[in-house]
């Protein structure tokens, strides 16, 4: 722990020494800061893209998972009996809020999309419906089917597990996909911090050739090249940071129209996530110009 | 001080150098003599470990230098001053800098030896050009500079790989002049060197042994000089 402090506190406050012995280099710089805001830039949006994914798998699960329909399909002399009997089962059992048939208005609704708005209702043997909601964790779902098959044959229960289960599914692959980009950003950061370790490295071949001959250990010539690199990484990781929360920030509101991409966004302790990204980025630049600065130092006498 | 027993350094499968058997006893003066192309750069950087023998064993103040870690060579390094025939300075940094440079990377407050630094750069006369860049320095400048610099550590042996190479005479006489003074402080000196003359000046101020290669080999080259 106090090791860990050394070198955080040793990033931070540097070493004026070490710094300047290795000459300033231009290219470098802005390669690691450009890189670094950039891939914190899109890291936000894929952390946003996972909260917002996350948030709507459980939505959906639980407005699903409150409600359930019944569904009757029975010649139509028995129609109005087993609605009435359905009806008397749901309200006598336990874990169920309430019950109402649907209106024939809103039955044309929900089959206006597939049908067109001037669907002969009363002429077609459409099944009647009965919108359930559960209450706490819900029925005994078994038990209801046996009791509606004996009080109402033509009744079939339906509590949306068929529907739920793949939006869900579809939910927690988005979900997923959102963070393997967080890491695949993450790796890329490691993989162009790397390289402009190297460049700046290799660049500066005479001073670490020269600092070795007079006695310089490894770790005080690495020492420079990470502190650059972790304070460089980290300045253009919060830059990012700062304009993709702004971006964020400016994108419509869900209340607005409640679409899926207008809810992509942070709520409430969710705004302070993306800054944990910088300190993040600048551990990745950290260990990856440690890395590279101690396998060329290796390939040096 | 430095010892290397049967050692050889092949490159390449070229030999370079071959049963080399040298010891630089504390105190003492050695010349290296030989054509160019005939290894004496490469038994220097074996003396320094900046090469590492392909067979036999050099040591370095008492430890074979093929079993030390990359920090012990470093700390190895801060007894031995090294100056090049290209003086391989920072450019970036003033003259100053460059000589305080070894301190620094030893972790020593170069700032707190100000009073040595301004005496040496008197010593080597470089106190007027202190804050020059080494771009701006004449060759005797940059070698006496870096001379100063192999010698800030207070190192127990100098190395010097054509110290005079890019000088005329007279600033090679007094870069000797600076040597043969490190030697009379009990430095060990080990100067590679074709410049007869040199050696010949140097001869009459103190008691040098001059090495030469021949045919990859080290031999004793003290009669016809």
């Amino acid at each position: 722990m106090n090791g860990l402090l050394r070198v955080i506190g040793g990033i931070l406050v540097g070493d004026a020494n070490a710094d300047r012995v290795v000459p300033p280099s231009g290219f470098t710089a802005w390669l690691t800061t450009f890189t670094a805001g950039a891939m914190a830039f899109l890291a936000v949006f894929a952390l946003a893209l996972s909260l917002a994914t996350g948030r709507l798998a459980d939505r959906w699960s639980a407005e699903l998972a409150r409600t359930a329909t019944v569904r009757i399909s029975a010649p139509e002399g028995q129609m109005a009996a087993q609605e009435k009997a359905v009806l008397k089962v749901l309200t006598t059992t336990p874990g169920i809020k309430s019950a109402r048939v649907m209106t024939d208005a809103e039955q044309r609704k929900l089959l206006e999309p597939w049908f067109g708005p001037d669907l002969p209702l009363d002429s077609l043997p459409i099944p009647k419906l009965i919108e359930v909601v559960e209450r706490g964790s819900g029925p005994d779902i078994e038990g209801l089917r046996l009791r509606l098959a004996a009080e109402a044959p033509g009744a079939i229960y339906d509590d949306h597990t068929r529907w739920r289960r793949p939006l869900i599914n579809a939910a927690a692959r988005l979900r997923l996909l959102a963070a393997f980009s967080i890491g695949l950003i993450a790796f890329s950061t490691a993989a162009m911090i790397t390289l402009a370790a190297n460049a700046a490295l290799a660049a500066n071949a005479t001073v670490i050739s020269v600092l070795r001959l007079v006695g310089a250990r490894d770790t005080y010539i690495a020492r420079a090249f990470v502190r650059r690199f972790t304070v460089r990484a980290f300045g253009g990781a919060l830059v990012g940071t700062i304009l993709a929360v702004i971006g964020v920030f400016m994108l419509p509101s869900p209340a607005a129209d409640g679409a899926f991409l207008s809810g992509l966004g942070f709520n409430g302790w969710g705004w302070g996530l993306p800054f944990v990204i910088p300190p993040l980025s600048a551990i990745v630049a950290f260990w990856a110009t440690r890395r590279a600065a101690f396998r060329t130092l290796r390939g040096l006498s | 001080m430095i010892e290397l027993a049967n050692a050889a350094f092949t490159y390449g499968g070229e030999e370079i150098l071959t049963d080399l058997n040298l010891r630089l006893a504390p105190g003492s003066f050695h010349f290296l003599t030989g054509p160019s192309g005939s290894g004496k750069t490469t038994l220097l950087r074996l003396c320094y470990m900046e090469l590492l023998a392909t067979h036999g064993q050099v040591n370095s103040f008492g430890v074979d230098v093929a079993t030390m870690s990359r920090d012990q060579v470093a700390l190895a390094r801060r007894r031995i001053g090294i100056v090049h025939q290209d003086c391989q300075f920072l450019d970036h940094l003033s003259v100053a800098e460059n000589i305080a440079l070894p301190l620094e990377v030893s972790g020593r407050d170069a700032s707190a030896e100000v009073g040595n630094l301004n005496e040496l750069l008197a010593w080597v006369g470089l106190d007027r050009r202190a804050e020059a860049k080494p771009a701006q320095l004449s060759g005797g400048e940059r070698q006496r500079a870096a001379l100063a610099r192999a010698v800030i550590m207070s190192p127990d042996v100098i190395i010097a790989d054509e110290p005079t190479g890019n000088i005329d005479w007279e600033m090679a006489l007094r870069l000797l002049q600076l040597l043969v003074e490190l030697n009379k402080m009990g430095k060990t000196i080990l100067i590679a060197t074709h410049d007869l003359n040199l050696i010949r000046n140097a001869k009459k101020q103190v008691a040098a042994r001059v090495l030469r290669i021949h045919k990859c080999k080290l031999q004793l080259a003290g009669a016809d000089l």
